[in-house]
């Protein structure tokens, strides 16, 4: 609804200040975007040389993105994360699709009970149960393996719920409906609900690929073998003794790389993720 | 349909053996871990059960080091954070045209990795032989010397990560709370305007209120999460954080599981269990402040 | 206060950003409130009746004209300066304060030379409450409430503050049948009791039919007739209007003047003076049928449905737009009526004749039942 406009000068100077507050505010955010890419441009020596580091820079030069993939194994890291992401929200999803449709769908002797088990469990902090995870995997065997990283990440008690209220949506017709043509139960699932729900399926997946992606602390603690270290570790460990000589453009370049894929998924997807976080997501 | 009761407990069966497994069992043996007297991984033996575990961690000087550190975090980063997000959230909620534009980009740091960003903050701040960092040019520039933010004065690495930590934890207050505004009905405002209220009186008396379920949620989640601080210190300071002396509390728990001083797994779920144990009086302080203060509807 | 809209009006840019075409919701109204008087705004939803009242209240601002509370031009003022109340739709009531606070809200605001006393704000406060009957509830929160209560704290909240001009947004639209009818009585008593002059907007006719002292009927931003209630029913100044006021509605049929005559196809139904040959949309209303064996009207029964005193006769004839005309009549004229067919002739004052292609009234010097 439009108000009526206080046209003084005074409201004017107001919104000014507003919009400059904002503005500001937004340039510290993107600061250290730009500030990461345009180190990354720069040539080892140049930068070495500015003792008062320049806004721009003449010659860019992708040299640091070839060192990032060549001097350090990037490619292997990133591929890794790659793989880890990938069957991490697969085996997620289809746990978590399975827990919700017998919750929001079947009935069965105890489901009350389990349900509110299952909700008590979200306020278990990860860090309390990383202890024991630790020692299962490694006398487990399955420090740096594949199967040791990803077990542990798979559960994800919030999106089963999250799920869980998206399928009770469904209304009941549908169901004894598809029961009267003789469908089975999980015919109805793959046919009915996952396709009606898929908008939460894809928030619930995006939310995952963002956790996935950053996760630092498991992988930290299961992997100490650089053939099975992800991004966050592989920048950790690039900074601790990546390149020989502290060669931080590209150690930019590096960050720029596996920076990329989320803020490409971020501007595709905003509205979705957005939407998503502010239903439930916090960091972590 | 009863008698497909056995149905529900086969779909169920994977999520409950994950769950049992990652997080039911481990629940109940990091119990167990905090009473074995010096439980050491490499001879898989303790010398007895009692409360050995928590006297050793409440004397361990890197613990009392890394619990100042979060105390501090703490009591910086989340009324900063939150007073922040709720200023940024009401400037934009005043605004029609570019909020969008705004909203995006203030979001952006919410899905970039913690420890990448974290490294173009260190370069920032950082000094070195080349430079002595940008941030200190534009201290040099207001006539200060500089100061090295990383490896110098306990005060500066702390300004920096609580810097960096706001600027991690900011994206998600400011969607919230954002959100929250907008869902502030217009009648409300055009009642008090036609009232003649004024706009301070407007956002304490009306504002305020309308979004207190979520401002309330803001400031329980921002104590859990900043109690759990660990990324983002070692983004800017490296994983020797004990060295660094910036060390947090889950830090420490990591630290005693694994790595140099690894290891010790009982000392680890001492320290865990403590600082569930801050967090969860924390809340219940929370909430029963909140009870008086934030209006349901 | 007398309220004077003059020349008003606003336009709004289109929805569609494409679309370079305004919107105008109210476009060059004309009207004179008098003072003290209950006005019903009243028109069909999008007729820009609301846009009026937030143009009054200064919520929005007229993209020409003016508006003036006596002789002060407040067409530049901004809400708060201009001294009105409000009773919203939803009645917007500040759900996490009791309703005393609610009350004292407004009160609260005042500064300077205005600002009131403890004391005072609680004098008023209560003054307010009791004259909406509310004095029982003051330490509730407004959920606690009916709708009805909620809307008396409403009208408290917005009275409290001594407006010039008290303003209702669809006052009954949120409460259920019962209440409505209860609630009505309530604001008109109200209003009586204050003096203060008061517009509410409806789209039901019968609402503001029952209480107001003066109606405006309003469509597509066009003012189209005012005046008290009855006068607007029995006196329209076009089909619309007609259409509009009266359950259940007017009779329309197609017809034509002829020598003198009214014919509804080929039955001249009434005499007609002053008005040239031509064709003319003929409205009857219910209550201007008479049964009467010769009637000129003959119209095809189909039911009779009889209702205690009086009784409605369904019938239908080519003529009529429309699938059937419901005509009241008295029960003791309508015992005899069975068969297929019954006779009408019809009462003057309740038929009027409209221009087929503007609506526009059509008044003739006389009309004579036949």
């Amino acid at each position: 609804m439009q108000t009526v406009k206080d046209s003084s000068a005074r409201s004017r100077v107001g919104k000014t200040l507003v919009y400059l507050f904002l503005a500001v505010w937004a340039l510290l955010v993107l600061f250290p975007f730009y500030w990461m890419l345009l180190t990354s441009l720069k040539s080892y020596a140049a930068y070495n040389s500015e003792y008062i580091p320049r806004f721009f820079t003449a010659a860019p030069t992708l040299q640091n993105y070839a060192d990032a993939f060549t001097a350090v194994p990037l490619g292997k890291y990133f591929l890794n994360t790659v793989i880890f992401t990938l069957i991490t929200t697969a085996v997620m999803l289809l746990v978590t699709v399975l827990a919700a449709f017998a919750f929001s769908r079947l009935e069965f002797r105890g489901k009350d009970l389990v349900f509110t088990f299952f909700l008590a469990l979200m306020m278990i902090p990860s860090e309390l149960v990383v202890i024991t995870n630790f020692q299962t995997i490694t006398n487990a065997g399955l420090r740096n393996t594949f199967t040791g990283l990803i077990l542990p990440s798979v559960t994800s008690v919030f999106y089963i719920y999250l799920l869980k209220e998206n399928f009770e949506q469904i209304p009941d017709e549908l169901y004894r409906a598809a029961k009267v043509d003789g469908t089975s139960d999980f015919h109805y699932l793959t046919r009915v609900m996952i396709p009606i729900c898929r908008p939460t399926i894809i928030t619930v997946t995006i939310l995952k690929v963002i956790e996935c992606w950053n996760s630092f602390v498991w992988p930290r603690l299961i992997t100490d073998d650089a053939n099975y270290f992800l991004v966050s570790n592989g920048i950790q460990a690039i900074r601790e003794n990546g390149f020989g000589r502290e060669n931080i453009p590209a150690m930019m370049a590096a960050v720029v790389v596996i920076s990329v894929p989320l803020i490409v998924l971020f501007l595709l997807f905003r509205n979705k993720i957005m939407a998503g976080v502010s239903r439930g997501g916090t960091k972590g | 349909m009863k008698n497909n009761g056995y149905k529900g407990w086969l779909y169920l069966l994977p999520a409950i053996l994950f769950l049992g497994a990652f997080m039911v069992y481990p629940l109940i043996d990091v119990f167990v871990y905090s009473f074995e007297e010096g439980y050491n991984s490499a001879s898989q033996s303790f010398f007895g059960t009692g409360l050995y575990n928590y006297r050793y961690v409440l004397r361990d000087e890197y613990f009392l080091q890394a619990l100042k550190n979060t105390f501090l975090l703490v009591v910086i980063t989340v009324p900063l954070s939150t007073l922040f997000a709720l200023l940024i959230s009401v400037a934009l909620n005043s605004i029609k045209k570019l909020r969008d534009l705004f909203q995006t980009i203030y979001f952006l740091p919410y899905v970039t990795n913690t420890l990448a960003v974290g490294l173009v903050f260190m370069i920032l701040f950082k000094k070195t032989a080349y430079t002595d960092g940008l941030v200190n040019l534009v201290i040099n520039f207001f006539g200060s010397p500089s100061v090295d933010f990383i490896e110098g004065p306990y005060w500066a690495k702390m300004f920096v990560l609580c810097f960096y930590t706001i600027w991690v934890v900011l994206p998600f207050k400011i969607l919230i709370l954002t959100s929250a505004l907008a869902s502030v009905r217009q009648d409300f405002y055009n009642a008090a305007r036609l009232d003649a209220t004024p706009k301070w009186r407007v956002f304490t008396r009306i504002t305020l209120p309308m979004i207190s379920p979520q401002l309330f949620y803001l400031i329980i989640t921002g104590f859990i999460g900043a109690f759990k601080a660990y990324s983002d210190a070692v983004a800017i300071f490296g994983t020797d954080l004990n060295a660094a002396g910036m060390n947090t509390i889950v830090g420490y728990v990591y630290d005693m599981l694994y790595g140099n001083s690894g290891g010790w797994p009982s000392y680890a779920s001492a320290a865990a269990i403590i600082l569930f144990a801050i967090v969860l009086t924390i809340t219940c302080i929370n909430l029963l402040v909140s009870r008086k203060h934030v209006y349901y509807v | 206060m007398k309220v004077i809209l003059d020349h008003l009006t606003k336009k709004f840019p289109s929805r569609n950003k494409k679309d370079k075409t305004e919107v105008i919701a109210v476009n060059d109204m004309s009207i004179e409130i008098p003072d003290g008087k209950l006005v019903g705004l009243l028109g069909p939803s999008g007729c820009g009746k609301s846009t009026a009242l937030n143009l009054i209240c200064g919520l929005e601002t007229p993209t020409s004209g003016r508006v003036l509370f006596g002789d002060d031009d407040v067409t530049a003022l901004p809400p708060e300066k201009r001294g009105v109340g409000l009773v919203f739709q939803n009645y917007a009531l500040y759900p996490h304060l009791t309703v005393r606070q609610n009350i004292l809200f407004p009160l609260q605001n005042l500064r300077g030379a205005d600002k009131l006393s403890k004391e005072e704000m609680e004098k008023r406060m209560l003054a307010a409450a009791s004259l909406v009957q509310i004095d029982g509830l003051l330490e509730r929160k407004p959920s606690e409430m009916s709708g009805g209560q909620q809307q008396r704290v409403a009208i408290a909240r917005a009275l409290v503050k001594t407006p010039r001009v008290l303003l209702l947004d669809e006052p009954l639209s949120n409460l259920d049948a019962r209440l409505r009818l209860q609630t009505r009585e309530e604001i008109r008593r109200i209003q009586r009791e204050t003096g203060v002059t008061t517009v509410f907007v409806t789209h039901d006719q019968e609402e503001a039919m029952s209480i107001s002292d003066v109606i405006v009927v309003m469509k597509d931003g066009l003012l189209q007739q005012t005046g008290e209630p009855q006068e607007v029913y029995n006196d329209p100044a076009n089909l619309f209007v007609a259409r509009f006021l009266g359950t259940p509605p007017i009779n329309v049929f197609d017809g034509a003047v002829r020598c003198g005559r009214l014919y509804l196809g080929e039955d001249a139904i009434m005499e007609v003076a002053g008005v040239a040959d031509r064709p003319v949309t003929v409205g009857i209303r219910p209550e201007g049928f008479r049964v009467r064996d010769d009637g000129p009207m003959v119209c095809a029964l189909q039911a009779v449905e009889v209702m205690g005193r009086d009784t409605t006769i369904v019938s239908t004839h080519p003529t009529l737009q429309g699938s059937s005309i419901r005509s009241i009549i008295s029960a003791e004229y309508a015992e005899g009526v069975s068969g297929d067919t019954v006779r009408f002739y019809l009462k003057e004052s309740k038929v009027h004749l409209f221009d087929p292609d503007s609506g526009e009234r059509i008044r003739a010097q006389s009309l004579k039942a036949l």
